[in-house]
């Protein structure tokens, strides 16, 4: 493999790995503090790429307007998967939580196959983020740069809301203890509420992102995706936010770099994310920057 | 004492009686039911099989597992492979070649069944090892991803599997006699296993490990038993769902198939035999009936086009809807028995032989 | 009297040797050595806080000690995960009673007499093929019924455990740890929330206990009036460390025991101690005892 070869599917990596990472974080904040598996993430993340391609194709927005109505559209969509399939359950057995959220992933991806259908539809790519710059024999694709800074940038803009403002507070408080938080006179449902938003506006955002390298939008995009950013929430230590990241970024090196090195395994490529899940879960079940919890006795 | 026996042997007249009612039903049905409800019929009884097997590794012993689609697909693979004679296996294989030694192995239907049910039990302990020591959510996502990872091995071991094209032309094997056989002996093997002392370990496993291990309980072995035993359920629906709809192929094996099953198992009631029957007739029944939503009508000039998904739709919405109003399902944990249709006369206690000097439950009458 | 209380019972059947227990930073257990006389009752006591729960999770094999050895009747318990430390007939119960809610009592009974079942799961699916477990299945449950008929609660066998009242669900938890015919009992706190009237039964039913079952018992307790009234033998913890150990007469007069519990007001309230029965009035305890009553 040439140097120039290498480096592209380095840049490559980093453009997959920051868009698991995001995903990963809205599934880290939400377990980290409700110990739940927010199985609708995905689909809105799904639902985040839906809403530009609406804005753009039929409503002919600009796309930056687009993106931006798009987040909102996701955001509120999150606060509602929140409201009515999950608030009802706080004090439900943690499982009942886990069959409302695979019900409501279900609900959402078979929502979006009856008002989008399920055929797969090309997106609006905006010319200055797709346009490739040569330099020194590298095309460089301006999205693909984009998207790793992006998401550096918001992680720090997270890391920054969960430790230094009073609503982060909240949350990590809620992550040691929601009963006693809410004696404190936490508004608890307001801060879960905000997670679940901070979440949602991540993933939809990394829909986005998706939909443009791909290029294209489908009902059941966010299936995978959303699964394999919840292994990277494992791996990096689930309720860590830069723990997120880093899985996110890890689990993007695997699947472009296995490739890579070793064509014939392209068929197998989904498999690796579970693969390594089940390694990680062996070698050390806390991920790389998680804590462990022991029960009670 | 005598009271014991009675009820026991009017309840043993009643099963043989409930058992005779559905001999009468199965006699009855091929010669007056169309082909499509008898294809109705026959996936309640496979999608109690499922249920019950799913039952046994979620409600009883308390394992939350998203891959009982993977245990089916194995069952069915191995059913069919088995089945299918190797002049149809030459003429299916058209993107490469069949694999030499499966092209000659060829077994009857029975015992494809049997292999069906121990290539899924021999998986099922296989990724019970590594993945049982978790707990919890993450046991769902591990086996969640161990169903996915056995996907895409299907499609992509195209000399063992045929890949995407998948397996057609299987011979029809599973009639009502035989699905509804394999429930019989599916459920007394329930009741057998659930009223014995091994099923209340199975349930203390669920309900307090800690308390488990306290009472010299090996709580991972029972679990690995228990996953294995169900896993077996999962390969022999499979293989009966395989021989049924006469074709497979790996997308049948997606995580769709696992939330149906859970469904069943969460409707009647985590826990509860009862419930996963009655699960069945409820959910299968339904998912057929809600084909109405997906399929065109036309009334009169009027042409109404369906709305593919709207099925799903409806069906997501009333798994929310269970889980947030009820969640213990249809029948919680208890289960039917017979003693509902008669009034309690003396109140009795499950124990086959109570001490001569204890008269406190004659006199209670 | 009874055959435990000859000789060759009283030569220690638990042997805890040097045992120290860190989480972290944290000494739980400090170099802790502690003999049980076979067929006696011994009290394990100390403030909150001492450690006495966590020897208790280190002898069932919960905890993995950092350093140091059980021994139970030249048996190594160290290392054993807990359903070996159970075969081996070492039994137990918690101080936050942890039934099988869901299940029956006589259900809960039988759960403990598993562990010495011999017949297998698939034998008891064909009884008719393996006549000796059927029967020995049968055993099982008129055994559980003939404990809890021992035990008072056999009227209660197909209640569900969750729903009775609490005192009735300590004797089950007992009768549970019992089906396990252990030879060795640890109870953690068994008159927590028992008013003085129960705890007054409970003096008599833990002797009971012991001389009908042939056990010898471990308890942890912080109702005073038990412990004096059942031990035959008390050892102190404070803070991980073994600060006194000695029979219930020794203890009361240990002014470090004293300490221990009252902290710095040592001197005053020790000479108030001293008017008290034996250097201890039950009023000294109160605060311990309402602290837990309300957990």
């Amino acid at each position: 493999m040439s140097l120039n070869m290498f480096i592209q599917h380095f840049i490559n990596a980093l453009g997959l790995g920051s868009l698991y990472g995001l995903i990963a974080i809205g599934y880290t904040m939400v377990y980290g503090i409700l110990r739940l598996i927010n199985f609708a993430h995905g689909d809105i993340f799904m639902l985040g790429a839906y809403f530009v391609y609406f804005a753009t194709i039929h409503f002919k927005l600009p796309w930056g307007v687009g993106v931006v109505l798009a987040i909102a559209g996701a955001t509120l969509c999150g606060l509602l998967v929140d409201r009515i399939a999950y608030r009802p359950l706080r004090s439900a057995p943690r499982i009942s939580a886990l069959i409302s959220a695979i019900g409501v992933s279900f609900f959402l991806e078979n929502l979006a196959t009856v008002v989008f259908t399920g055929m797969p539809r090309a997106v609006v790519q905006p010319p200055w983020l797709m346009h490739p710059i040569p330099v020194r024999g590298i095309r460089l694709i301006p999205l693909g740069l984009m998207v790793p800074v992006i998401s550096f940038l918001l992680v720090a803009g997270l890391l920054w809301i969960v430790y230094r403002t009073k609503p982060g507070l909240g949350m990590r408080a809620i992550s040691f203890d929601i009963e006693t938080t809410r004696l404190m006179g936490v508004s608890v449902d307001k801060i879960i509420a905000l997670t679940f938003a901070l979440g949602s506006a991540l993933a939809a955002l990394a829909g986005i992102m998706w939909a443009l390298r791909y290029p294209r939008v489908e009902p059941f995009m966010g299936v995978f995706p959303g699964v394999k950013a919840f292994i990277a929430a494992v791996f990096g230590g689930v309720g860590s936010i830069p723990g997120a990241m880093i899985g996110g970024l890890a689990l993007g090196f695997v699947e472009i770099m296995s490739i890579a090195f070793f064509p014939t395994l392209s068929g197998y490529k989904d498999a690796f994310a579970f693969v390594l899940l089940i390694v990680i879960l062996l070698v050390r079940p806390t991920g790389l920057m998680g804590e462990k919890l022991e029960e009670k006795i | 004492m005598n009271e014991d026996m009675n009820r026991k042997t009017r309840n043993f007249i009643l099963n043989c009686l409930a058992l005779a009612a559905l001999v009468a039903f199965l006699l009855w049905a091929p010669g007056n039911l169309d082909r499509y409800k008898l294809r109705i019929i026959n996936l309640i009884a496979i999608n109690a099989i499922l249920g019950l097997s799913l039952n046994l590794i979620y409600g009883m012993t308390g394992m939350f597992s998203l891959g009982h689609a993977g245990f089916m697909a194995i069952g069915a693979y191995v059913s069919s492979l088995l089945i299918l004679t190797a002049e149809q296996k030459t003429s299916m294989w058209i993107l490469e070649p069949i694999a030499p030694w499966l092209l000659n192995l060829h077994a009857p239907f029975l015992v494809s069944l049997i292999a069906a049910g121990l290539a899924a039990a021999f998986f099922g302990w296989l990724i019970a090892l590594p993945v049982l020591r978790l707990g919890g959510d993450y046991l769902g996502i591990a086996t969640l991803g161990f169903a996915e990872i056995l996907r895409i091995l299907i499609v992509n071991l195209t000399p063992l599997t045929n890949g995407s094209l998948g397996l057609k032309g299987i011979p029809a094997h599973t009639d009502i006699w035989m699905s509804y056989g394999c429930l019989v002996a599916v459920l007394i093997f329930m009741i057998r296993l659930m009223n014995g002392n091994f099923g209340n370990v199975l349930r203390a496993v669920r309900d307090d490990e800690i308390a488990a291990r306290t009472m010299g309980i090996d709580t991972f072995r029972t679990r690995v038993l228990a996953f294995t035993i169900g896993s077996f359920g999962g390969g022999l629906g499979g293989a009966l769902m395989g021989n049924l709809i006469t074709a497979i192929d790996p997308k049948m094996f997606m995580i769709a198939q696992t939330y149906s099953l859970l469904m069943i198992v969460v409707v009647g009631g985590l826990g509860s035999i009862t419930g996963s029957v009655i699960g069945s007739v409820l959910i299968t029944t339904m998912l057929e009936w809600l084909r109405i939503v997906e399929d065109p009508i036309t009334i009169g000039s009027l042409h109404i086009p369906g709305i593919p998904g709207m099925r799903m739709v409806i069906f997501s919405m009333l798994l929310i809807a269970v889980i947030i109003f009820r969640r213990e399902g249809i029948m919680g944990t208890r289960e039917f028995s017979w003693d509902w249709f008669f009034p309690k006369k003396t109140k009795q206690r499950p124990i086959s032989e109570r001490p001569v000097s204890d008269t406190k439950g004659a006199d209670a009458g | 009297m009874n055959a435990s209380h000859s000789a060759e019972a009283r030569k220690p059947v638990l042997r805890i040797r040097e045992l120290t227990l860190r989480f972290g930073g944290l000494i739980a257990v400090n170099n802790l050595s502690i003999d049980v006389a076979g067929g006696s009752i011994v009290g394990l006591i100390g403030p909150n806080g001492a450690g006495k729960t966590t020897v208790f999770n280190v002898i069932t094999g919960f905890y993995r000690p950092s350093e140091g050895s059980v021994e139970f009747m030249g048996q190594q318990l160290t290392g054993l995960p807990p359903h070996r430390v159970c075969m081996a007939g070492v039994s137990r119960t918690f101080q936050n009673i942890r039934l099988f809610q869901n299940e029956t009592v006589l259900q809960n009974v039988m759960i403990g007499s598993y562990v010495r079942q011999r017949g297998t799961w698939w034998q008891n699916l064909v009884p008719f093929l393996f006549p000796a477990a059927a029967r020995e299945e049968r055993e099982i449950r008129d055994d559980a019924m003939k404990l809890l008929e021992r035990l008072g609660l056999a009227e209660q066998a197909d209640a569900r455990a969750s729903s009775l009242p609490y005192g009735a669900q300590r004797r089950l938890e007992i009768a549970r740890a019992l089906a396990t015919r252990p030879k060795f009992l640890l109870l953690d706190e068994p008159a927590a929330g028992m008013n003085p009237q129960e705890s007054e039964e409970l003096l008599n039913f833990i002797r009971r206990l012991r001389d009908e079952f042939a056990l010898t018992i471990l308890l942890i307790e912080h109702d005073m009036k038990v412990v004096m009234g059942v031990c035959e033998h008390i050892q102190v913890m404070d803070r991980g460390l073994l600060i006194a150990d000695g029979s219930p007469e020794e203890i009361r007069a240990n002014p470090r025991v004293i300490e221990a519990y009252l902290g710095q007001s040592a001197p005053e309230a020790g000479d108030e101690a001293g008017n008290g029965v034996g250097g201890f009035k039950a009023g000294d305890f109160k605060k311990e005892e309402i602290a837990h009553a309300g957990h």
